[in-house]
């Protein structure tokens, strides 16, 4: 959307020029003019302004403060900005330490120092509304409706989250104030925010009408890819906050704000919207009874969080999954259950509410906190007056929960959310009593949302049974989910079925054995292209089983830990693999998928991952991509390798790639020559196992389990060297092998694996089917083969036709004293040993000029007959 | 068995594991596998822990799309609305891979795979998705184990290499062992009225019948004959079908005649059969063939060249046969091309003539020979010229 805008747009410098260097030729200026064709405004964006600067990713600008404009030497206007990063730019990991749900317009000052901070100009979008607020302070109503405004709590350096120094404070602060005074004047399509607060509530819920119409379809955007109906299913939650936006409901709401000092009447209304509430929970409720119990707990606790704004009927719903089962002294059917619930919460709701009205008026002085409850009990009012609109309101409190939440919608599990809110309260304790709870309610709607916006999604009548069992997943895409198993699994019991889990081969060692060198060799490439801020491609080569992925695994979990001790700078780690693709261009959606989180069509994907490589971009981080079977990738044209190793070598991609394939002269064999070139020549090529390797790699894993004889382990080890030196068929050997004892042990009682045992393990692996699938045909099977051999000696051609055949067949059978057969049963033969694999024969319909012929070496077969 | 050891560590452990039993067609491989489901059911301990088999048979699910599809399908996945499954084959890849990563060993349930006709999935595309069932089985996911059930004993040949390497080379191996006397014992058995037939009397008296008929010798040479030829059970099981077929209400108890009709049906030559059926005319074209396939030895042949045979047949000896007009002969031949005793070589093509097309002969001389041995009114003179070699032309 914004880039679109941003084509038709026109810089120009907003005054003269402040100062001007003669020396570096560089002038500076004290704001910049964004004129926009299209619709003929002018935007005049200053100095501590805040402002949107075109990112990576077109629905998510980066947010930052202007510090600085200048214009270089070369005429480029150049701006120096202070970031804000959003909370999709932190690392999934240091997300937790936050230990709060960060609504979507939170930022963070960022403190990270890797980032670039001069830009061009031409990338700033225009100017928004950053608000610093205190740790634990409420937001004020009007954020909630506008999208292009974002407030800040906290600072983030790459490694934790910090409250803002005072002085940034109010440097923000500051900075705010002047620009609202600015875009008092030089703004002409925006309204001021800077009004008097009852106006600018009354204005914010007017604008909201026509602003959130730009999160919408942003949301929107994002979610139109996905078509499939389940898909639907989920969108109809974002399509619901869009019905949301209908001016009536709107202005009902504006309507009725005037009479909400009437809060006195409060406590039974909230009781006759409660009885509501139960009425629409409660068909919900049998209607899905499978449902886990968990979820129960939740919409259980949903409803009360709607029009209550009560602390404590707050905490006990959210409690209410670990608490209820316990306290519950009635235990019923789930639906008693509710009713039950319901009935507490409505005392409780009463009680809380006369007491949260006093307080409120008592306390006008701290307005942020008041007005959300005002505006709540307003709705609550509403939609005892008129029922049928009821659905309409809780929709309203959906959006409002949905903007506020929309961040922490991306968090799939629901226990974590709920974790997460309990922490919430952890954190703010020494707050004022009203602060945690009106946090809270933004912070914890999730359900209420929920329910809220289920109901009107389709027929109210349909809905529960459909969509209320799916809602607690993830709105954006599916949790894919194998079901738990219902009893945990056993934990090994003896000294053999210890030492097999360890030899499996998902079994993840401490350390790589026998690959250490090869690891200090990736770990230094990778490192210092880290270091350098550079890009480059490795290719590592090496037969299958040799420990090419897991060592580059290994190096990649290193380089992270480094990462996080802050001795290399961030970055992102991606992998693909050739094997889990479909196509070979699905690669680019993959990759796109990683780093930015959008769905879109291959071809979308390179044009995307394009531009993000080759621009220059001021926050990118460097990233790692793993490309495994990297021959998979190939196609005709190539054009999916060639990209890939283009990107490392422009100049501004921060691009590593590691490549990993079996093939060691691959580039030469299969690329054309400008993607050879661009690999580039750093290769490793991974030696397969020698015997001694193989025995550490086992004697390593079976560290002090007493199970294996060490001849034995010698045993294997050599022979598998012999063979491929394919580390995962050794731990396969070594298992076989344990199962085989064990089978053994429970005649006798031997406790460790020994030679015999090895022995018969790798017998069963590489002894050929073959002769034993002859040995155990039956006599006319037999005969033929004799008759195919006869036949083959005779006419010196390893190929016959069954007609050939039939003739010495014959002839064999009078010799053994046999029945002659038809052709028809020799056919048969023919078919069914065919389908064994153990010749090799046309297809049926020439009859008698079928061809045959023989599958194995004549000698095994020989070899087979005689010893009968 | 191994295999119920084998499916029983993946449940109650966790362990992923991949095998593949090989044996010949009619060996009990499904039969196996079924019985080791059924037993692994019946144990308290697994049926608790809810084992999910997608099945899916080479033979149904022809590429991995269709697979893909079928296995979200079986293991009621979310994208799964009814019976349909939604998202593009990227995303059903995408989105499998992505269920089957989130579990780890101890606590998703183990889902067992079974290939049916594993050696039809090697032949998809990149082996994809083998590939990504044996990478999960390798490494520490979902539990995951992966049965193929195949006849093909060069199965691993087929494999990719790092496919193979990936697989666990557990192979069992089914073979039809058993000698005769255990044939025998299998014969009695499946003849066998079981013990909860309602007619006692009946069953008591069939039974006696049964013992009996395995112990006479016209029988035993039946299964002998046809032990030799295969020790397949379900062919034994066709020509116990066919013979007890002949079993009425007159003809209440099997007999040794009733068995030896049946293998009689059961291993009559299907080529032979349909040159009783012929009539003179066309079987004198196949013998004048017959000649044609001795002089130029296996040489292909055309109309034109069989119909000169035929006329030189006529004028010289045929006393009983009528000239036939060519378009007759024509018939009779093209007759004999649908019954697919004769074969093109190639395509007919528009430009060549039907006459000068290149044919082969599906039947060999021994078998012409039988067939006119038993062929009802054959005019003397037709059978001494089948019988008759080169000298008198």
């Amino acid at each position: 959307m914004n880039t679109r805008q941003q084509s038709k747009l026109i810089y120009s410098w907003y005054g003269k020029p402040l100062t001007s260097d003669r020396k570096l030729r560089t002038s500076q200026y004290k704001g910049i003019l964004i004129t926009s064709e299209s619709s003929k405004t002018e935007t005049c964006v200053q100095l501590g302004d805040f402002i949107l600067v075109e990112g990576v990713n077109a629905d998510q600008p980066y947010v930052a403060q202007l510090v600085d404009l200048y214009e270089d030497g070369a005429q480029h206007k150049r701006a120096v900005v202070q970031w804000f990063c959003r909370l999709e730019e932190i690392p999934q990991n240091k997300r937790k330490l936050l230990k709060r749900e960060i609504p979507a317009q939170e930022v963070f000052f960022d403190q990270v120092l890797g980032y670039d901070t001069d830009i061009a100009a031409e990338t700033i979008i225009k100017s928004i509304m950053v608000l610093p607020l205190h740790l634990g302070e409420e937001l004020p109503i009007m954020i909630l409706n506008k999208e292009q405004t974002f407030y800040v709590r906290q600072s983030w350096d790459g490694k934790c989250f910090k409250v803002l120094s005072p002085d940034t404070f109010s440097k923000l602060k500051e900075a705010n104030k002047k620009r609202g005074v600015i875009t008092n004047s030089s703004k002409a399509f925006t309204p001021s925010d800077i009004l008097t607060p009852v106006k600018k509530e009354t204005e914010s819920v007017v604008r909201s009408a026509t602003k959130p119409k730009n999160a919408d379809m942003e949301i929107e955007s994002k979610h139109s890819t996905s078509k499939s109906s389940l898909a639907k299913e989920r969108h109809s939650q974002r399509v619901a906050n869009n019905d949301i936006k209908t001016p009536t409901a709107r202005k009902k709401l504006e309507l009725n704000s005037p009479t909400r000092s009437k809060a006195k009447l409060l406590g039974c209304e909230v009781l006759g919207l409660l009885d509501d509430d139960c009425d629409a929970i409660a068909p919900l409720e049998p209607s899905a009874p499978k449902r886990k119990v968990k979820f129960t707990g939740e919409i259980l606790g949903s409803p009360p969080k709607i029009p209550c704004s009560s602390d404590k009927s707050k905490q006990t719903s959210e409690t209410a999954e670990p608490h209820q089962r316990s306290s519950d002294t009635i235990r019923l059917s789930p639906y008693a259950k509710v009713k039950d619930f319901h009935g507490k919460d409505r005392n409780l709701d009463e009680e809380d509410d006369i007491l949260l009205s006093l307080v409120g008026y008592q306390k006008p002085s701290s307005q942020m906190p008041v007005l959300t409850p005002r505006s709540r009990r307003t709705c609550a009012q509403k939609t005892s007056a008129l029922i049928a609109e009821q659905i309409s309101l809780l929709k309203s409190h959906g959006k409002l929960a949905a903007e506020e939440d929309f961040s922490s919608v991306s968090d799939s599990s629901y226990s974590s959310s709920s974790e997460e809110e309990e922490d919430d309260d952890d954190d703010v304790p020494c707050t004022p009593e009203k602060k945690p709870k009106s946090s809270k309610i933004f912070s914890t709607p999730k359900s209420s949302r929920k329910s809220a916006v289920h109901t009107p999604a389709k027929t109210p009548k349909k809905t529960p049974s459909q969509g209320t069992p799916r809602t607690p997943r993830t709105p954006r895409n599916a949790t894919p989910e194998i079901p738990r198993r219902v009893q945990a699994a056993q934990e090994p019991a003896s000294v053999l079925e210890e030492a097999r889990l360890r030899l499996h081969v998902s079994a993840i060692p401490e350390s790589l054995p026998c690959r250490e060198e090869e690891f200090q060799d990736i770990y230094n490439f990778v490192e210092s292209k880290l270091i350098d801020g550079t890009g480059g491609c490795m290719y590592i080569s090496g037969v299958p089983g040799t420990g090419k992925t897991a060592t580059v695994h290994e190096v990649i979990r290193c380089l992270q830990q480094a990462a996080e001790n802050e001795e290399l700078p961030p970055f992102q780690f991606v992998e693909i693999n050739g094997m889990k693709l479909t196509d070979p261009h699905q690669a680019y959606v993959q990759i796109l998928e990683f780093l930015t989180g959008q769905k879109v069509t291959a071809a979308h994907a390179a044009v995307l991952l394009a531009k993000l490589f080759s621009t220059p971009g001021p926050k990118r981080k460097a990233t790692v991509l793993i490309v495994d079977e990297l021959d998979l990738l190939w196609t005709r044209k190539q054009n999916v390798m060639y990209n890939l190793f283009d990107w490392p070598t422009q100049k501004h991609s921060k691009l590593i790639i590691l490549a990993i394939a079996n093939t060691m002269d691959l580039p030469e064999r299969i690329m054309m020559n400008r993607v050879a070139s661009r690999l580039g020549l750093t290769r490793m090529s991974f030696q397969p196992y020698t015997y001694k390797q193989l025995q550490q790699i086992v004697s390593s894993r079976l560290k002090g389990v007493k199970a294996f004889e060490e001849d034995a382990v010698q045993l294997v080890s050599r022979k598998v060297a012999a063979l491929s030196g394919d580390a995962r068929r050794c731990l396969d050997i070594c298992r076989r092998a344990t199962e085989i004892c064990e089978l053994a042990r429970q005649k006798r009682a031997p406790e460790i694996v020994r030679m015999a045992h090895v022995t018969e393990a790798i017998d069963e692996m590489f002894s050929s089917p073959y002769v034993n699938a002859i040995r155990n045909a039956s006599l006319h099977e037999q005969i033929i083969l004799k008759a195919i051999l006869a036949e083959f000696r005779r006419a010196g051609v390893e190929e016959a036709t069954v007609q050939q055949i039939y003739h010495h067949y014959v002839a064999l059978c009078r010799v053994e004293g046999l029945q002659s057969p038809t052709v028809s049963e020799v056919m048969a033969i023919c078919s069914r040993l065919g389908a064994c694999r153990l010749l090799l024969v046309e297809a049926s319909t020439k009859y008698l000029h079928m061809r045959v012929r023989l599958n194995l070496s004549q000698d095994d077969v020989i070899y087979a007959l005689r010893e009968e | 068995r191994h295999l119920l050891e084998l499916l029983k560590r993946t449940t109650v452990h966790g362990e992923s594991n991949s095998a593949l039993v090989i044996g010949p067609r009619g060996s009990g491989k499904t039969a196996l596998l079924n019985h080791v489901l059924k037993d692994l059911r019946e144990m308290e301990q697994v049926r608790e822990n809810l084992l999910e088999n997608p099945f899916l048979s080479g033979l149904l699910q022809t590429n991995d799309k269709v697979a893909l599809k079928e296995i979200t399908r079986q293991l009621q996945l979310e994208n799964v609305v009814g019976d349909k499954v939604f998202g593009s084959f990227a995303e059903n890849l995408a989105f499998l891979l992505e269920a089957l990563r989130k579990g780890d060993r101890s606590s998703s349930c183990p889902i067992l795979f079974v290939l049916d006709e594993f050696d039809l999935f090697v032949h998809h595309k990149n082996q994809t998705l083998l590939y990504n069932l044996f990478d999960i089985s390798q490494s520490a996911q979902t539990p995951v184990t992966v049965i193929g059930l195949t006849c093909r004993q060069d199965i691993l040949e087929l494999l990719e290499k790092r496919v193979k390497s990936r697989f666990s080379h557990r192979q069992i191996y089914l073979m039809n062992s058993f000698d005769f006397k255990q044939y025998i014992k299998i014969f009695k058995k499946q003849l066998s009225l079981p013990a909860e037939f309602p007619d006692e009397s009946f069953a008591q008296k069939w039974n006696n019948n049964v013992q009996h008929l395995s112990e006479d010798k016209t029988v035993q040479d039946v299964l002998q004959n046809l032990f030799h030829h295969t020790k397949d059970l379900r062919s034994l099981h066709l020509l116990l079908m066919l013979a007890s077929s002949a079993v009425t209400v007159h003809h209440p108890l099997l007999t040794a005649a009733d068995l030896q009709e049946a293998s009689r049906q059961h291993s009559t030559d299907s080529k032979a059969n349909i040159v009783h059926g012929l009539s003179v005319l066309e079987i004198c074209l196949i013998i004048a063939m017959k000649h044609l396939n001795e002089v130029y030895d296996g040489e292909p042949f055309n109309f034109q060249m069989v119909y000169n045979e035929f006329q030189k047949f006529i004028q010289r000896k045929a006393h009983s046969m009528y000239n036939f007009e060519k378009p007759v002969v024509m018939k009779a031949f093209e007759h004999l091309l649908q019954l697919e005793l004769v074969q093109p070589l190639e395509r007919p093509s528009a430009r060549a003539q039907r006459e000068f097309l290149l044919m082969k002969l599906l039947l060999d001389s021994s078998q012409i020979m039988d067939a006119l041995q038993v062929y009802p009114n054959c005019p003397t003179d037709v059978k001494q010229w089948a019988a008759s070699s080169l000298s008198w032309l």
